[in-house]
């Protein structure tokens, strides 16, 4: 009693000591000089609540512990339900679901909806390509935001400086990422580990300094702006055409209506996220797809075996930085500005979280993930600048109640029917 | 018997001071069985993962079909015909028995990213035949009836011969076996002496095996080499092995 009294006591210090800075103080502008004033009595008496609450937690952990494991007798989820829930076909199922909600949704969602889903259709095909590297393959890759950025970038400069349109550039900037996938990978994939994450890390900060300082081409920190939106075989959604051009509205005889731009990218986002979907569904019912998983399991069997390690690591990587490739050039398009600070470390880390946090390996994760990670900061504008202090307290909930992720798949497994 | 598939000559293979393997040769002709026997810590395992490419001999030459191929990488090694299996089953374990062997045909496959991505029929037609192969074989090793069960789960004996199995997909020329019977049970014992007999007979592999089982060594060896400490002691048929006053004193032990 006595050693948990010192501790809960401790305890209860460490949330004056954390807090107190944190939401206690405030800084105030005073002429020119910043002062620093304390919260009001109410803020001050939440802290001292927690704190309270923070020390009888502690004290009575024993009973505390106690009486949860005697009210979860069972786990949340009967365990038939949850592997039921993990079976491709299942996800499969829930997968088609949402492609028609999916579809549907524009024309019911408001404009701000659907760009925020459009958002987080980029982030579903940043996952889905993540997840080829980091959950199939087992390489853990920190520097994945570059590959987007080449991708936004190949756009943007071939778009601005030749004035070629977006699905010519497509396939282009996924070529270009994929090739500077190829290119790192090649030296850096006889790498394992914690090693790979850093050098990937590394390359990922090269990329976006490199852009900021090639000042002649890329404009630098201030990036390249007015990119071209996509158009709809050569329909534009803008009010008016450029010459030699017609616009949407005119060429189907509707009223202009600047939703329509916004419902447009939403659907080509839509398309190249399924195109993702479809491209890894096949992946990992074919000889790659289960080489790679083979990889990840056993490297030095694989290697008696005469598959050559580098060569299959390398196509998961490529394939994967194509991925970031096509999602960098449809966020230029949808920006229509780019600049080096979009391609910061903390995207990356995004990315992996999204993937992390679906579980390895699984697509409907990736998705749910994607959509958890992006409407969350979203929906808690209302909470200021609280929102990145719950966004992470919540990540950590996360990670301690299911650390093997949202939903993680089991993989479809190749089956002997006789 | 005919003509000499693997020819080894002066190996060495130094690990910083260490000698641990040192002149070691060794001639294997088509068709053989050649066992590597010697107490623990003698190098068999080194030799085994120099010529399989695993380690890059310090010294020696290694030679395939009168080709070199000593300091090629391990797939490469694997992908002219000598495959190897491990003294610590290293199977895939999380992937089903019959995964296991499809993998092993890897090579041998339809990779093309394009026709599997819309299952062209030679997609499917490569795909139908590696799964007939890795059945053919699951039904060698009576493993058929766990062909979709995780390799993980199976008994230690399956995995042996699961292994077994899985080395035979890349069609291989000589087959390495580190300690094949080690923890099998009598009948397994047996029952793996079929199948090496089996494989030399039906598919012309030459079998380069590494064993502390004596009685299963003198029945299927047609050739013995026996190392100690790193060096070269004896090399002969199992009769004179059996009679050298050198190996029974090294490591057959006084009776």
């Amino acid at each position: 009693m006595n050693r948990n009294l010192k501790s809960a006591f401790f305890s209860a210090l460490l949330v004056w000591a954390v807090a107190f800075p944190v939401l206690g103080l405030k800084l105030s502008i005073v002429g020119i000089n910043l002062e620093v004033h304390g919260q009001g009595p109410f803020t001050l008496g939440v802290i001292a609540l927690c704190s309270v609450l923070m020390f009888l937690r502690v004290l009575l952990d024993k009973q505390w512990s106690a009486m949860m494991r005697s009210r979860r007798d069972g786990p949340l989820v009967p365990p038939k339900v949850s592997n039921w829930l993990t079976l491709p076909k299942t996800q499969r199922y829930i997968i088609l679901g949402l492609i028609v909600v999916a579809l549907v949704w524009p024309f019911f969602g408001s404009r701000g909806a659907v760009d925020i889903a459009t958002l987080i259709l980029i982030y579903v095909l940043l996952g889905l390509g993540l997840n080829i590297v980091v959950g199939l393959a087992g390489l853990l890759d920190l520097g994945y935001v570059g590959f987007y950025a080449v991708g936004a970038y190949s756009y943007a400069l071939l778009s601005h400086y030749f004035g070629l349109s977006f699905w010519i550039c497509l396939p282009i900037a996924g070529l270009m990422a994929a090739t500077f996938g190829f290119l790192l990978g090649f030296p850096v994939l006889r790498l394992r580990g914690d090693y790979l994450a850093i050098v990937t890390l590394g390359f990922g900060e090269i990329i976006r300094l490199f852009l900021r300082n090639l000042t002649d081409i890329t404009g630098g920190p201030n990036g390249i702006s007015n990119i071209e939106k996509p158009t709809f075989f050569g329909l534009t959604f803008e009010r008016k055409a450029a010459e030699g051009m017609q616009t949407f509205h005119e060429f189907f005889g509707l009223e202009y209506n600047s939703i329509n731009k916004v419902i447009f990218l939403y659907l080509v986002a839509l398309l190249l996220a399924l195109l993702a979907l479809f491209v890894i569904n096949r992946l990992l019912r074919m000889p790659i797809g289960r080489a790679w998983e083979a990889l990840r399991e056993d490297e030095i069997a694989c290697r008696a075996l005469g598959l050559n390690p580098t060569v299959i690591k390398l196509s998961a990587f490529t394939l994967g930085a194509c991925f970031a490739g096509f999602a960098g050039s449809f966020f230029a398009a949808r920006q229509g500005l780019v600049t080096p600070e979009s391609f910061t470390f903390i995207e990356s880390a995004i990315i992996l979280a999204i993937v992390v946090l679906g579980g390895m390996g699984s697509q409907l994760g990736v998705i749910l993930a994607a959509i958890v990670m992006i409407l969350l900061p979203e929906l808690m504008r209302d909470f200021s600048e609280y929102r990145m202090l719950m966004f992470g307290a919540l990540m950590v909930l996360m990670m301690i109640w299911r650390p093997q992720g949202l939903l993680p798949m089991q993989r479809p497994h190749m089956e002997l029917r006789r | 018997m005919s003509r000499e598939i693997l020819k080894v000559s002066g190996l060495s293979m130094r690990f910083g001071g260490l000698l641990a393997v040192n002149g070691v040769g060794l001639t294997v002709k088509e068709k053989q069985v050649v066992a590597l026997i010697g107490p623990n810590g003698a190098g068999k395992t080194t030799v085994f993962n120099c010529l399989t490419g695993f380690y890059k001999p310090s010294g020696g030459t290694i030679l395939l079909d009168g080709q070199p191929i000593q300091g090629l990488a391990g797939h490469q090694i694997a992908r002219k015909g000598v495959v190897r299996t491990f003294q610590n089953v290293r199977l895939f374990k999380e992937m089903t028995a019959l995964e296991n062997l499809l993998i092993a045909q890897h090579r041998h496959l339809n990779t093309n990213f394009f026709a599997g991505l819309f299952k062209t029929p030679a997609f499917r037609r490569s795909e139908k035949e590696a799964m007939e192969r890795a059945q053919y074989w699951l039904d060698k090793v009576n493993l058929t009836e766990f062909a979709n069960r995780t390799a993980g789960t199976l008994a230690y004996g399956q995995q042996r011969r699961l292994e077994i199995a899985r080395c035979m997909m890349t069609q291989p020329r000589i087959i390495m076996l580190d300690e094949p019977a080690a923890g099998l049970n009598p009948k397994e014992t047996e029952d793996l002496k079929a199948l090496i007999a089996y494989l030399r007979e039906s598919h012309n592999v030459t079998v380069l095996l590494i064993e502390h089982d004596m009685k299963l060594v003198m029945s299927i060896s047609d050739h013995i080499v026996v190392i100690n400490q790193g060096t070269p002691l004896a090399d002969g048929t199992p009769e004179q092995i059996r009679d050298n006053p050198d190996v029974i004193k090294a490591y057959l032990g006084e009776a």
